[in-house]
This record gives C-alpha cells, sequence and structure tokens, in this order.
C-alpha cells in the first residue's frame, strides 16, 4: 500500500481498478501429486506441447542421422558448390566444398545439441552442490562460497565463456569446460537462495527436532522442495548455452573443422552469402529454432510448476 | 548518500580484487609455457631462463599477481606480443567504439523494449500483448550472430542499402558522429539492439502487471484521476528498475559484444579479442578483459547508486 507514489494513495482504500480475483482451485488434480499436476497443466499447454514435440523431432534426427541422412555429409564436390534451396540432387542445398546441406544440418545438430546441453547438466549438478551447501550450512562457509561466487557475476556471460575459452584453446572439451564455469554461479546462487528459504520452514525444524540426521534432512526435506525451482531455472540456461556454444564454435573456439556443427557451418559458410545467401543462413536457422523452442518449454515448465522467476 | 556510496564502494573491492586474480590466472590458464610466443622455437635454456627472470615467471605465484597488480594500479597493462605497443593504448581505442556501438544499441533496445512492455502490460492478454511477448522471446533466443548475417544479407547483399562492415568508409579504426559513419553503425546497433529489447519489453511488461494490480492505482482512478494521469503515475514507479536493467544491458553488451562486433567487423574490443585470442597474444587478451570486466563491476556500482538515488522506496544502508 505504501509503494504508492500518490499521496491520495493511502487515504483511500478499495480496490476500484482491479481486476476480480479468479477463484478457480484446481480441485480435481489434488490427487494427481506434484508432478503428475505439472504434466497434466503441461499437456494443456499447446505452445510448451509444441515446442517440446519440436525438440524432440530434432534430437530423435540428431540421433539417427547417421542411418538416416541422404547423403555423406563428409564427402565434398568441387563441381557441386553452393548449389541453391530446392537443388534436384541437393534438397536444402550445398556447402562451400560441395557437400549435402540437409545431410550435415541433421548430422550438426549432434554435435550443437551436445555442447549446448551438456554444459548445463553438469553445472546444474555442480551449481546445485554448492548452493544447496552454502544455503544448508551457512555461515562462513556460505560467506566464503558466496562471495566467490558473485566474482564471476563481474563478468558478463559472452566475455567470460570467450575469456575462458580463449585462453584455454579451441576444442569441444575446452568450450564445454568455459560454459560450465559460466553456468555453475548462475545456478548455484538460485540453488543457495532457495535453500536458505526452506532451511529456516517449520518442517525441517521439526525434522531436525525428531532427531534426523543432516543428510536425511537434506535428502527427505529440503531436495525434493529446492530441486523443482532450480531444474526450471536450468533449463532457461539451456536456450542460452546453446546460443554460446555455437557462438563459440562460430569464432572458432568451439568444434573444429570438417566436423558438422552449426556455429561452425554458420561461420564457413559467411563468405557465401553473397553467392547463396539461403544457404548460408541455414544453420543459424537451426540454432535459432532449438534455442526458441527450449526457451518456450522452459517457460510452460515453469508456469506448469509455478515457480515464480 | 555520501555513506552509502561509500558503502558499496567497500562491498565492491573484493569482487574486483577477485576480478584481477581471475584475469591474471587466465594467463597461467592457458596451455603451455606463456612465453612460447615470444621466444623464438631454438631458444636455448639460457635464454628462456634469463626470459623468465626478465618477466618474473621465476618468482612465486603471489608474488607475480602482486607485481603485477601494482603495474595494473599504476596504468600499466604489458605490452601487446602482436603489436608491441602498450595494450592499454591498444585496449583504450578499441573501447571507445565499443561503448559507442553498445550505448546506441542499448538506446534503440531500451526505447523499443519500453514501448512493447508497456503496451503488453497495459493490454495484458490481448492481441498486443500477444504480439509483444513473441517480440520479447524472440530477441532472447535469436542467435545474435546469425541476426547480423541475415541483417547483412538483405540489406547489404540483396537490397545495397547499407554497408557490411567497418566502421567507416575511409576504413580507419574510428567511428565519427557523421552521417557517412551513421550508416556503418545502423546493422550492427540493431543486431546488438534485439537482447536488450527482448530483455526489457519482458522486465516492464511484469512490471507494469504488478503496479496496475495494487491498491493505489485504484485509488487513482476512484478519486477520478484521467488514464494519463494513472499512465505517469505508471511509469514513474517502473522508471527506476527499467534504468538499472538499461544501465546493466549496457554492460552485457559491451562484454559480449565480440561475436557481433566479428560479424561486422567493428574495430572494439570484441574485436581485438578475437584477434587476440588467434594470435595468442596473452597480454593484450588479459588486459581487455580486465578493463571490460572492471567496467562492468563499475557500472554494476553506478547502477546500483543511481537506483538508490532516484527510487525512495530502497533502503540505504
Amino acid at each position: 500500500m505504501a509503494l504508492g507514489t500518490s499521496p491520495a494513495a493511502s487515504a483511500i482504500d478499495i480496490a476500484g481498478g482491479a481486476p476480480p480475483v479468479s477463484a478457480a482451485p484446481d480441485a480435481f488434480v489434488a490427487s494427481r501429486g506434484f508432478w503428475g499436476n505439472v504434466l497434466a497443466k503441461l499437456l494443456r499447454d499447446p505452445v510448451a506441447m509444441t515446442a517440446a514435440f519440436v525438440i524432440l523431432a530434432i534430437v530423435a534426427i540428431a540421433l539417427l542421422s547417421p542411418w538416416i541422412t541422404p547423403m555423406d555429409p563428409y564427402r565434398g564436390s568441387m563441381l557441386r558448390r553452393l548449389k541453391p534451396v530446392g537443388d534436384a540432387t541437393y534438397i536444402l542445398g550445398s556447402d562451400e566444398l560441395g557437400r549435402d546441406m540437409l545431410s550435415r544440418l541433421m548430422v550438426g545438430g549432434r554435435l550443437s545439441l551436445f555442447i549446448g546441453v551438456t554444459p548445463v547438466i553438469l553445472a546444474f549438478v555442480l551449481g546445485s552442490g554448492i548452493g544447496i551447501l552454502a544455503g544448508y550450512v551457512g555461515g562462513w562457509v556460505n560467506t566464503v562460497l558466496m562471495r566467490t561466487i558473485d566474482v564471476f557475476f563481474a563478468f558478463p556471460s559472452v566475455l567470460l565463456a570467450i575469456a575462458l575459452s580463449g585462453a584455454l584453446g579451441a576444442g569441444v572439451f575446452n568450450s564445454i569446460v568455459s560454459l560450465t564455469c559460466v553456468f555453475t554461479p548462475q545456478i548455484a546462487r538460485v540453488a543457495e537462495s532457495v535453500t536458505t528459504q526452506i532451511r529456516s520452514r517449520d518442517y525441517v525444524d521439526a525434522a531436525r527436532l525428531s532427531g534426523a540426521s543432516t543428510l536425511t534432512i537434506l535428502r527427505a526435506q529440503v531436495l525434493g522442495n529446492v530441486l523443482g525451482p532450480i531444474f526450471v531455472y536450468s533449463t532457461s540456461l539451456i536456450s542460452v548455452s546453446m546460443i554460446l556454444a555455437s557462438g563459440l564454435s562460430f569464432l572458432g573456439l568451439g568444434v573444429k573443422p570438417p566436423e558438422p556443427e552449426w556455429g561452425l557451418m554458420l561461420n564457413t559458410l559467411r563468405t557465401a552469402i553473397y553467392v547463396n545467401p539461403m544457404v548460408a543462413a541455414l544453420p543459424g536457422l537451426a540454432i535459432f529454432i532449438v534455442s526458441i523452442s527450449f526457451n518456450l518449454f522452459s517457460d510452460g515448465l515453469r508456469s506448469a510448476m509455478e515457480v515464480k522467476a | 548518500m555520501l555513506s552509502f556510496i561509500l558503502q558499496r564502494l567497500l562491498t565492491v573491492t573484493p569482487v574486483a580484487l577477485g576480478v584481477s586474480i581471475v584475469c591474471f590466472l587466465l594467463v597461467h590458464l592457458a596451455p603451455g609455457d606463456p612465453l612460447s610466443a615470444v621466444l623464438p622455437v631454438d631458444a636455448t635454456q639460457e635464454t628462456i631462463d634469463a626470459m623468465r627472470t626478465t618477466y618474473g615467471y621465476d618468482k612465486p605465484m603471489p608474488v607475480q599477481y602482486l607485481i603485477w597488480l601494482w603495474k595494473v594500479l599504476h596504468g600499466d597493462l604489458g605490452t601487446s606480443i602482436a603489436t608491441g605497443r602498450p595494450v592499454l593504448s591498444e585496449v583504450g581505442r578499441a573501447v571507445v567504439n565499443s561503448l559507442i556501438l553498445a550505448s546506441v544499441a542499448t538506446l534503440i533496445g531500451f526505447t523499443f523494449g519500453c514501448l512493447f512492455g508497456f503496451v503488453a502490460g497495459y493490454f495484458r492478454d490481448s492481441v498486443l500483448d500477444r504480439a509483444a511477448s513473441a517480440v520479447s522471446v524472440f530477441g532472447v533466443s535469436v542467435p545474435h550472430y546469425w541476426l547480423g548475417m541475415v541483417l547483412v544479407i538483405v540489406f547489404s547483399a540483396q537490397l545495397g542499402w547499407l554497408p557490411s562492415t567497418g566502421a567507416g568508409p575511409d576504413g580507419s579504426g574510428n567511428w565519427r558522429p557523421d552521417l557517412e559513419h551513421l550508416r556503418y553503425i545502423i546493422l550492427p546497433a540493431i543486431t546488438m539492439s534485439v537482447i536488450p529489447m527482448g530483455v526489457i519489453a519482458r522486465t516492464v511488461r511484469a512490471l507494469v502487471g504488478d503496479i496496475l494490480s495494487q491498491d493505489f492505482v485504484g485509488a487513482l482512478r476512484a478519486k477520478g484521476l484521467s488514464e494519463f494521469g494513472v499512465f505517469k503515475h505508471v511509469v514513474k514507479n517502473a522508471a527506476p528498475t527499467a534504468l538499472a536493467i538499461m544501465g546493466l544491458q549496457l554492460g552485457y553488451l559491451l562484454g559480449g559484444s565480440i561475436l557481433i562486433e566479428t560479424v561486422f567487423a567493428w574495430p572494439g574490443t570484441g574485436f581485438l579479442l578475437n584477434a587476440a585470442i588467434f594470435q595468442r597474444d596473452l597480454p593484450l587478451l588479459q588486459g581487455a578483459i580486465l578493463v571490460l570486466a572492471m567496467f562492468f563491476v563499475a557500472l554494476n556500482l553506478i547502477v546500483d547508486v543511481v537506483q538508490t538515488a532516484l527510487d525512495p522506496r530502497i533502503e540505504r544502508g
């Protein structure tokens, strides 16, 4: 109430213009349990379901690519370079070395997804560990861990990723290591703040008074309550991670040629934008589709799990 | 207020020291001997040892760090291996260009982000809201280096309206505020503005929705204030947070410009970093990252102080 800037604000206490509070208790879903509830809500969210379908389809194509690509993604032909989209042989055209774009995009998805998703999984494990430890133990452990984390927040994500992989050198492994270093502090901060809130709840005190050991409390009372929000936050990072990982390859810091990877393909095709712009833009479109799908799915998951941003 | 600034400075100091340690360690993180880039391949052991002593690499790490920090505090960031010029002057020139690009991009992003955010927040769940939300999801999901390429394809390669690379017609490394140079900044600035636009639109939408549902808005309407009058109150309430987000976005853009600067060959810090990485010019890499990170820390501090000064609701102390 006191937050208004108008002096008249506190004088009258009626919610004239405020929308009526919609009271629609989901009484019928109470018996499904938390995850059943989340799934039911997700299934009713057309945007999130479309995004999930797109992600699953792209993952399936990428995984099955060694068997289903129409052509050899590594074999080029100097005579058939930069064929346009819609070519009789090359449906999505051919690249600067005459290799089939469709096949390379299909196979390229494997590495792009791998280098984009792996850092978030690793950071989820590491960040949750650090954050839950700091939040649950508190005291000087919390101070030391969280102040160290603060240092990493002093670097914009892109700068930190490039600084680390620039120093470590190019390669898939190094790019995964640098991106893990970028996302771990972010996840740890969320984990710490959620754990600190949970730690002071009455049921944790009750468990402690009943004689439960720290490990039991962590497993039974804390983990179940903190992993949800941390998980939702982590899924929102996948989109950024995909863009950054392919960005590192785009700069020449990630995957090395001739391995097909979307970011690297985008880089090598840059010279072709005057000859065959459609083909040159295709790998970026693939990154965009995956990235936006992960973002939309994460948004759906967030509202299904009722986690505040 | 002064005591608040002093207190913030005190909390920022350990972070700044931490940043300097990370930057210092970057060189030692690099595989191989940090001297390998300077030394000839056939250098004898005596030469290597002599060089090691000259550069101070024979001392223990903490001592090396303190010596390095002392030099940095006196404005000595070392010498670029590739050009032989002082790192500080190289970074200084580039930072100006990056700052110009990032500021223009932030301004564009802020203007359109606020516009979309206000429209979406005011007309919740309308077609306008959905359109504005789609724009903001696009902004945070699009790989900006790809968007840059697409814009170059459309406006340079196909239509031939705007130049695709560089900061000016003379190929010089400096951008100047005149009409000819303006054509060069349009594409990179628009590309860059998409990210802050998405973030700001999202934040402002949530802010406006939040403010509109508060009691005081109902009270304002009840006492007969015009819708424009109410709108002014909403703007006043949303401004401190929106401005803070804008400040932070400027910092993110400055530090994250490397990909866009590479696409457009914009002569800024990102372009410099790219060159430093591929020439394995470690002093330049270290110096550029230190300057950018410190800039980000300083910007965070300024945003914090300005936000507190603007918004009487935030407790000082």
